[in-house]
């Protein structure tokens, strides 16, 4: 006992964790996001990782994403499961050779002294069907302990990718538990006052959330209305792709002709260049909106899901839906970048 | 003679990967330097792996190829030379053999002379070669799942290369890898050792220079290291061992490249929940070792394999951590256990409609449904042959069997399916019979786990997979060629091992006749195929008989299994005697004359031939055969009724003389049609008498 109680006094808060990994991540280039202002079911979900792993630009970039597993609540009683966790989720594009240092480096930068731990790289492959998303890695083993999970990103949106991601994802949460070393997520000090002293724990902060939360998740959601809202988002969703598709990736043929179409408007209007003009319609084409409300989809299908109101036959055709729009998104945003490049 | 040692150096590759590619690699270079001629006569080799990295250290290795004499045969001499003197023909030739104009030679063939020369193959210095070649088998080892990660995407990889180390004695030879160079140096534990590099002198230091590293590289012993340290934990708790298991041990090898044992222990009061519940989270979830005592109880202690030996302040973090860990899961599968008893298995049918067993064959509902009509069928097949069963717990078990699906704990630890019903069946008072169908009804998964120990889990397991098994194959989801998505062989296996391995009294056609609809002829003709290709697995592959007498046996019926096995151990009992090896011979010549025959127009390609008159056996030979044949056939007919088979094995070896001294004295395809036609009839009546029990026209001779 007398270890774990001195791991526990020095050990960082959970806010004081956040600041130090933020910061490692920092020193070592990247760019620091906010987390995305919309539920998500994990930080990959995020545009930061989702939308900047296509095409070749290459990105370092971390943020911290709270993640939304209705399913996973349990009315705050589970002193292991939570409806929202936080992420920290780091991407390197392309990832450096030494990125696995880079990352215990990391470990040691909040205090994990490495050498009075076991850590294991147990294989682990990473996949998110809906967003045509996989790639392999490993699960990064603590004492037993899952606290990480790293990936190479192979595909997205069903695209090969090329480069390659470096994705790290760290649970936030089980890092704090275990370096406080407290049986339950409710009992982690979130911060202590520097003046006083004074802990203010995980529970007083998010307790409450866990709990409405689960009840709304579980009880209270009304289905009808989801369904709806699940039904208005895709329509919007499926017809700002069918706008773009029908505008920026035509046929062959059509595209010749609507091509001599606006030259010859243009040309009687007295206005700029075509190519000019379609430059600047495909830049302004809102295909982060369009992945909004793919986002606000998935939320609503794992919503739904949770209030078992998705029978299994049904589950495989929504799911499929949702992952057409995804899909279509993150290909229509990749031939958005690509036409901006040429 | 020098000493080779290649290392390759990558990110963590998965555990359940390595040692097969340890053992590529080895076979491969080992092929390289045989096919290359470096190989000394004398040699040796060794090959190591960690979850960091794969090496093979070949000793008496030729530091150069031997020079090798190539004869080669060029231009006609008459074109070679005019008058004596070497046309433009001879000098492109020689230049091509690597020998002055001079050195070509005349040699006589059939076609008249030609020029000829001896080519000097000097050998390469092996640095060269292995330079050239080695990384080429180093990119061909075959892995389960690639990735790529470099930009361009030039090579694909089970996980990144981050060094290579290529020796020949003391030089670096010139290989080069998915950008990586290869040098002399290796890496050594990542935390004990850090990033700093591990100089490699001399091949013969690799083990040595790793171990100073903290890094065990040698597989066998560092199993060794970890089952001692096992050992030596346990052995503080009296009267307690560690629970076998060679696969976790396996894994836990592959996991770690300087393995130690830490010891744990969990509350007393978990030991309440099943044990089965206990054992998969500690052994999958978290790749910890159970504990038992004397009974083989398990005791509240657990082992963990750490890839490390840590400093003495932190091996009690680390048993303080994984105990953590173990606790919050056996937490949640006591809450889950707990909430699926509101729920009775009984009232779980009714959740089945919702859960899919496949999109085109519907619900779990459907699914049981289907068991249920085929587990009666075959219940009242086997009670008709005078099998005793008790038919209500059977019916209980199946109707129950899927409703585990839905409960939570199935849902969390899905490798527990069948054995969670199967307890929640006992607990709710169902009956032991039917808690043991239902329990067992997923076993045998793989070959070597034991089938169902009573007859209605046994009869439950044969129904749920035929049942599977027939309705994929109607909708034309067979398993093709590496395909099989819904592991219907393994299924197959399964039946073909209950039906070998437990006294029921049934054949496969038996088993499609209990299905609840009747078959497309088509579909039961590919289904009767597919079993027979399961009975040869069996019969090869795990009974280890050999292929042509599996052949010869399952030609004569593939139907019942433990009849086939009773066959193939009688044919394989007897194949050795002579006499039956020369029957074989014959037999095989019978059916050549019968095809060619029938090729010929002589037969007709669907008649049928027989029986042999005895008018018109003229020759001894075909008069003592044709009556040896006759007094023989009723009497192995009856062995074979009794499945006597190696007594009536044995009885067609006597036919032996009379076999012989037909084909001996006798011709059968002579010109007089009666004649001859009358002894196609003979041989094909003796074939169709005595083939029964195996096609012994399959036997190969030794």
């Amino acid at each position: 006992m007398t270890v774990s109680t001195r791991t526990t006094s020095s050990a960082l808060t959970f806010q004081e964790l956040l600041l130090r990994l933020q910061s490692f991540w920092a020193e070592q280039g990247c760019v620091l996001a906010q987390p995305y202002d919309l539920e998500v079911g994990a930080g990959t979900m995020s545009p930061d990782t989702f939308l900047r792993v296509l095409g070749p630009d290459p990105i370092a970039i971390a943020y911290t994403q709270p993640s939304r597993r209705p399913a996973d609540g349990r009315y705050g009683e589970n002193p292991n499961r939570l409806y929202k966790h936080t992420q920290l989720q780091v991407i390197l594009k392309p990832p450096p050779a030494d990125i696995q240092e880079i990352y215990l480096q990391s470990l040691e930068s909040i205090g994990i002294r490495l050498r009075e731990h076991d850590i294991k790289f147990e294989e682990d492959n990473w996949e998110w069907p809906v967003g045509g998303a996989w790639g392999v890695g490993w699960q990064v083993m603590l004492d037993g302990l899952e606290i990480t999970q790293f990936t190479y990103f192979q595909q997205c949106g069903g695209m090969d990718l090329d480069p390659i991601s470096g994705e790290i994802t760290y649970g936030l949460e089980r890092i704090t538990q275990f370096l406080q070393g407290t049986d339950s997520i409710y009992d982690i000090v979130w911060s202590r006052d520097p003046r006083t002293g004074r802990e203010v724990t995980y529970g007083e902060v998010r307790l409450q959330e866990e709990l409405q939360l689960s009840v709304y998740n579980f009880e209270a959601a009304d289905i009808g209305r989801l369904w709806e809202h699940l039904r208005l988002y895709e329509s919007e969703c499926q017809a700002l792709l069918d706008q773009f598709n029908t505008e920026f990736r035509p046929k062959a043929e059509k595209a010749a002709e609507r091509h001599e179409k606006i030259h010859e408007r243009l040309v009687h209007d007295g206005a700029g260049r075509p190519e000019e003009d379609r430059a600047i319609a495909l830049r302004r084409f809102p295909l982060l909106g369009a992945y909004e409300l793919c986002l606000k989809c998935s939320h609503l299908f794992n919503l739904l899901d949770a209030r078992g109101a998705i029978s299994v036959t049904e589950r495989v055709a929504v799911m499929a839906r949702i992952r057409n729009m995804v899909v279509g998104v993150a290909k229509a945003y990749a031939a958005q970048r690509r036409g901006l490049e040429a | 003679m020098p000493n080779l040692l290649f290392e390759a150096g990558l990110e963590e590759i998965p555990a359940r990967m390595i040692a097969a590619a340890e053992s590529e690699l080895r076979e491969r270079v080992l092929a390289l330097l045989g096919r290359e001629r470096l190989l000394a006569e004398e040699h040796e080799i060794r090959s190591y792996s960690t979850p960091r990295r794969l090496a093979v250290q070949v000793s008496g290795v030729l530091a150069r190829q031997p020079d090798a004499a190539q004869e080669m045969t060029g231009p006609a001499w008459s074109v070679a030379f005019r008058e004596g003197q070497p046309t433009p023909a001879a000098q492109a030739f020689a230049k091509k053999a690597g020998v002055a104009v001079e050195a070509l030679r005349k040699i006589p063939t059939p076609k008249g002379d030609y020029a000829g020369a001896t080519a000097v193959h000097r050998g390469r210095e092996a640095a060269a070669v292995l330079g050239d070649l080695l990384a080429p088998e180093l990119a061909a080892l075959y892995w389960p799942k690639n990735m790529y990660w470099r930009p361009g995407k030039p090579e694909r990889f089970v996980r990144p290369v981050r060094w290579l180390l290529a020796l020949l004695d003391h030089a670096i030879l010139p290989v080069e890898f998915a950008g990586v160079r290869a040098g002399n140096r290796t890496q050594g534990h990542r935390i004990l050792h850090g990033d700093a590099p591990v100089a490699i002198d001399h091949p013969d230091d690799y083990l040595g220079a790793l171990e100073a590293a903290s890094v065990t590289a040698d597989v066998a012993l560092r199993r060794h290291r970890i089952r001692k340290a096992l050992d030596l934990e346990t052995r503080s708790i009296p009267g307690a061992r560690w629970r076998e298991d060679a696969a976790l041990i396996e894994t836990v090898t592959h996991l770690t490249e300087w393995p130690s044992v830490v010891l744990g222990s969990f509350d007393r009061e978990y030991l309440e929940l099943p044990e089965e519940v206990l054992v998969t989270v500690m052994r999958d979830h978290q790749k910890y070792f159970a504990v038992e005592n004397a009974q083989g109880r398990l005791e509240p202690y657990f082992l963990a394999v750490l890839n490390t030996h840590p400093e003495e302040s932190g091996i009690d973090t680390i048993r303080h951590g994984n105990e953590r860990v173990l606790r919050a899961r056996f937490n949640d599968a006591r809450f889950f256990w707990r909430v699926d008893q509101k729920i009775s298995l009984e009232d779980r049918v009714d959740m089945l409609p919702s859960v899919t067993f496949h999109k085109e064959l519907g619900s779990y509902w459907d699914k049981t449904q289907a068991n249920l009509s085929t587990a009666e069928r075959i219940a009242d097949t086997i009670s008709k042959r005078g099998v005793s069963l008790d038919a209500q717990s059977l019916l209980t078990a199946t109707r129950l069997a899927k409703t585990d699906l839905t409960t939570e704990l199935v849902k969390e630890f899905t490798e527990l399916q069948g054995i969670i019903g199967g307890l929640y069946a006992r607990v709710q008072g169902l009956g032991e019979s039917a808690a043991q169908a239902i329990y067992w009804q997923y076993s045998p998964a793989a070959v070597d786990d034991p089938v169902p120990p009573t007859i209605e889990g046994q009869v439950l397991g044969l129904a749920d997979r035929i049942q599977t098994i027939a309705a994929m194959f109607a909708i034309g989801l067979e398993p093709t060629g590496s395909k099989d998505p819904f592991a219907l062989r393994r299924a197959a296996n399964a039946v073909v091992k209950i039906l070998a391995e437990t006294g029921l009294p049934l054949s496969v056609s038996d088993l499609l006749q209990a299905l609840p609809s009747a078959l497309e002829p088509a579909t039961r003709e590919k289904l009767l195929a597919f079993f027979r290709e399961r009975m040869e697995f069996w019969l090869r592959d795990v009974r280890g008989f050999a292929y042509d007498v599996v052949n010869a046996v399952l030609a004569a019926g593939a139907d019942d299994v433990r009849d086939a096995i009773a066959r193939a151990e009688a044919l394989t009992a007897v194949r050795g005697s002579e006499n039956l090896a020369a029957i074989a011979i014959a037999f095989k010549r019978s059916k050549n004359i019968l095809r060619q025959a029938r090729e010929k127009g002589i037969l007709n390609p669907g008649e049928e031939i027989g029986p042999a008159s005895t008018n018109l056996l003229h020759d001894p030979a075909e008069k003592s055969l044709y009556n040896e044949a006759r007094m023989l056939a009723p009497a192995v007919e009856e062995l074979r009724r009794r499945r006597e088979y190696r007594s009536a094995l044995e009885q067609i070896a006597t036919l032996r003389p009379h076999v012989d001294l037909f084909f001996d004295k006798v011709m059968v395809m002579v010109d007089d049609a009666h004649l001859r036609s009358n002894r196609l009839a003979l041989i094909g009546e003796v074939l169709n008498a005595f083939s029964s029990i195996a096609d012994f026209s399959e036997l190969v001779s030794a």
